[in-house]
């Protein structure tokens, strides 16, 4: 007998009872397209937003506004101080100048579209009343591509997708398994222990080719995002987060005996990470101080190097670092659960 | 197949199994001899599951040691498994796999055995064989079962509880199975606590209580140590004094009484003596009756003059 024949069995199995569920194929392949569209779509690059400010009425409001309305992507309105009020605090309105003298500026100047429009009022306004360039100035207009949202948020939604196809392939397979007894039957029989682990690993990886293309040639394709990096490079990077993500879901499933232990505990190692890790914004805008401890987590790794690969074309040897972090924890996550795991 | 049908084919020696605080197997001695279909009857919690998952080497006993066609778990695991067929209690197998697929794949792990087609063949499954386990009905899942551990071609066939839940079509035709296997020279383990499976499948039955075992022989031989071959069971009306316990057992043929509230049961050598004898005395004492059923003994009359306890809870 081949050692091959119950490994191939076994993965053949595994994969057909993937394919007949459903559920595994939305999960898998419709979820990052349908998060993908979604986001891409609310957060798309559009033309500069018209600044909207807010006169306060009384004396020399309307001229003040008159000035202003003359500027284009400016538009001001004479409002009664308590609307202007109740505007600015709902958004409606970033700034409310005041007439007087001096002209007063009433803003937020923790929003950044607050900043922005003071520095449009006041430029507006003090250009109407005759204030002169120094200085010739031309302008050209660049837009990169590789820098608009959806660029950031396509290879953060491919680990985001490795993440959890992994570790809930492996995970609630073998709870589901263990709970049924049908670990029990199987290790009744002549089947190895590492054919059997194996088989999960290579169901989960002859998924991991469509999977991935499908994201990211919707990605190329639909939105035009750059994939400058080799395509040998984002496979091989692919590979390490795959198989870390198995190892982690191993890991969680090692010894729990129901779903519920293992949902509550699948959940509570991915929250942190689809929050921190850069899925769908920087990391970099948590505070410094816990910068060192989201870095060293396996989906920011694999989101640094996937973005770095892609977006900037960078090399294999350019990412070895985060690529190193993130096969680090896949091996003590196998190491760790073999030792501990509950087979009967 | 053995070549040796001289030596037993499964012998343990003091085996026991403690889970937390309680016993589940407290010392026990069995010889299962090969070719034969040996039957381990008991109530649930009588430790069956704990001991034949013992056998199986699927749990590591406690105390005492356990030998299969010559050869020990801890040393020759890997020789042992292919020897033998398995079907645990309540396994549920994959649903989205075909009946076929199911097989072939525990065929896969056997160096050698039947083929798949052969297989569905013997329990009767050909027709079902490209239909979801999730489809098949509780009779056709068990065959299923039966099926996988059947692939190997064992010289041991284990099986836990396999006709629990199956209505008595189903169990029939899993007995055929059973029946044909050992027909072909196969060694059976067989646990239930249906005493008409043990009396009809076994050649021998050890009735387990409370992890021990505490009577074994043949059917036949087990029935015979009542001492009686029929049972009278009868119900009293309300009314009027019932007859002493003494006075029962004084009546011709009547090996013994048990009582359980209004409802009687005796155990009797003759029924043709012993009924009217009842008749006559229950008239004398002006008391009606209100039931009266014969049957020939069972083992579930055994287990209930042994331990004053039903095999089953219902």
């Amino acid at each position: 007998m081949a050692y091959w024949r119950p490994l191939w069995q076994l993965t053949l199995s595994r994969f057909k009872e993937q394919l007949r569920q459903p559920e595994v194929l939305f999960w898998v392949f419709a979820f990052p397209l349908l998060l993908a569209v979604a986001l891409g779509l609310a957060f798309r690059n559009r033309p500069p937003e018209v600044v909207r400010v807010a006169v306060e009425a009384g004396a020399d409001a309307d001229s003040v506004a008159r000035l202003l309305n003359g500027s284009r992507g400016l538009k001001a309105a004479v409002l009664p101080p308590a609307r202007a009020a109740e505007q600015l605090r709902k958004g409606g309105v970033a700034l409310v100048v005041v007439p007087g003298d001096p002209l007063l500026y009433r803003y937020d100047s923790t929003r950044s579209e607050s900043r922005l429009a003071r520095l449009v009022t006041d430029d507006a306004l003090q250009r109407a009343l005759g204030r002169r360039d120094v200085r010739a100035v031309a302008e050209q207009k660049v837009m990169e591509k590789g820098s608009r949202y959806i660029d950031f948020l396509i290879p953060g939604l491919l680990g985001l997708n490795l993440m959890g196809t992994g570790m809930w392939g492996m995970g609630y397979a073998v709870v589901d398994a263990r709970r049924r007894k049908l670990m029990k039957r199987l290790l009744a029989s002549p089947m190895r222990r590492s054919e059997y682990l194996l088989s999960f690993i290579a169901a989960r990886l002859v998924l991991l080719g469509p999977e991935v293309a499908l994201l990211l040639g919707f990605g190329v394709l639909a939105f035009g995002v750059p994939l400058r990096g080799s395509v040998v490079s984002v496979a091989v990077l692919v590979l390490i987060g795959a198989m870390c993500f198995a190892g982690l879901g191993l890991l969680t499933a090692s010894r729990a005996r129901t779903i519920e232990m293992v949902s509550g505990l699948m959940n509570l190692i991915m929250m942190p990470m689809w929050i921190l890790s850069g899925v769908f914004f920087s990391s970099a805008n948590f505070p410094a101080a816990m910068q060192p401890l989201i870095k060293a987590l396996p989906l920011t790794a694999l989101n640094d190097a996937l973005r770095s690969v892609i977006l900037d074309g960078a090399s294999l040897g350019a990412v070895a670092v985060p690529a190193a972090i993130c096969a680090a924890w896949g091996v003590a996550s196998f190491a760790v659960a073999l030792k501990i795991f509950r087979w009967l | 197949m053995p070549t040796d049908t001289a030596a037993p084919a499964i012998t343990c020696r003091a085996l026991v199994k403690r889970y937390k605080d309680v016993v589940a197997v407290a010392g026990l001695d069995l010889e299962v001899r090969a070719g034969e279909c040996f039957g381990l009857l008991g109530p649930n919690g009588a430790g069956k599951t704990t001991t034949v998952e013992m056998l199986e080497g699927l749990v590591v006993p406690d105390g005492g040691e356990v030998e299969l066609l010559g050869m020990r778990w801890a040393r020759d695991e890997r020789a042992l498994r292919e020897r033998l067929g398995v079907a645990l209690q309540e396994t549920k197998l994959a649903d989205r796999l075909t009946v076929a697929e199911v097989i072939r794949l525990f065929h896969s792990f056997y160096r050698s055995g039947r083929s798949v087609e052969e297989v569905l063949e013997v329990v009767a499954l050909g027709e079902k064989r490209d239909a979801w386990v999730e489809k098949l009905s509780g009779g056709q899942r068990q065959r299923l079962a039966i099926a996988c551990a059947l692939v190997g071609d064992p010289d041991i066939l284990f099986l836990d509880e396999p006709t629990t839940g199956l209505d008595p079509q189903s169990r029939h035709q899993l007995w055929e199975v059973v029946a044909a296997f050992k027909r072909g020279g196969g060694t059976v383990v067989l646990t239930t606590h249906y005493m008409e499976e043990a009396e009809r499948l076994c050649d021998r039955v050890a009735v387990m209580d409370h992890g021990k075992v505490i009577a074994l022989g043949t059917p036949r031989e087990l029935i015979a140590s009542l001492g009686a071959e029929e049972v009278v069971e009868f119900a009293l009306g309300e009314g009027a004094a019932p007859p002493a316990d003494a006075a029962l057992a004084a009546l011709p043929g009547v090996t013994a009484v048990r009582r359980d509230g209004s409802r009687y049961t005796l155990t009797v050598s003759e029924v043709h003596r012993a009924v009217p004898g009842l008749l006559a005395e229950l008239q004398r004492g002006g008391v009606e009756l209100t039931a009266l059923v014969t049957h020939h003994a069972t083992l579930e009359d055994l287990f209930l003059s042994l331990t004053g306890r039903h095999l089953r809870d219902e």
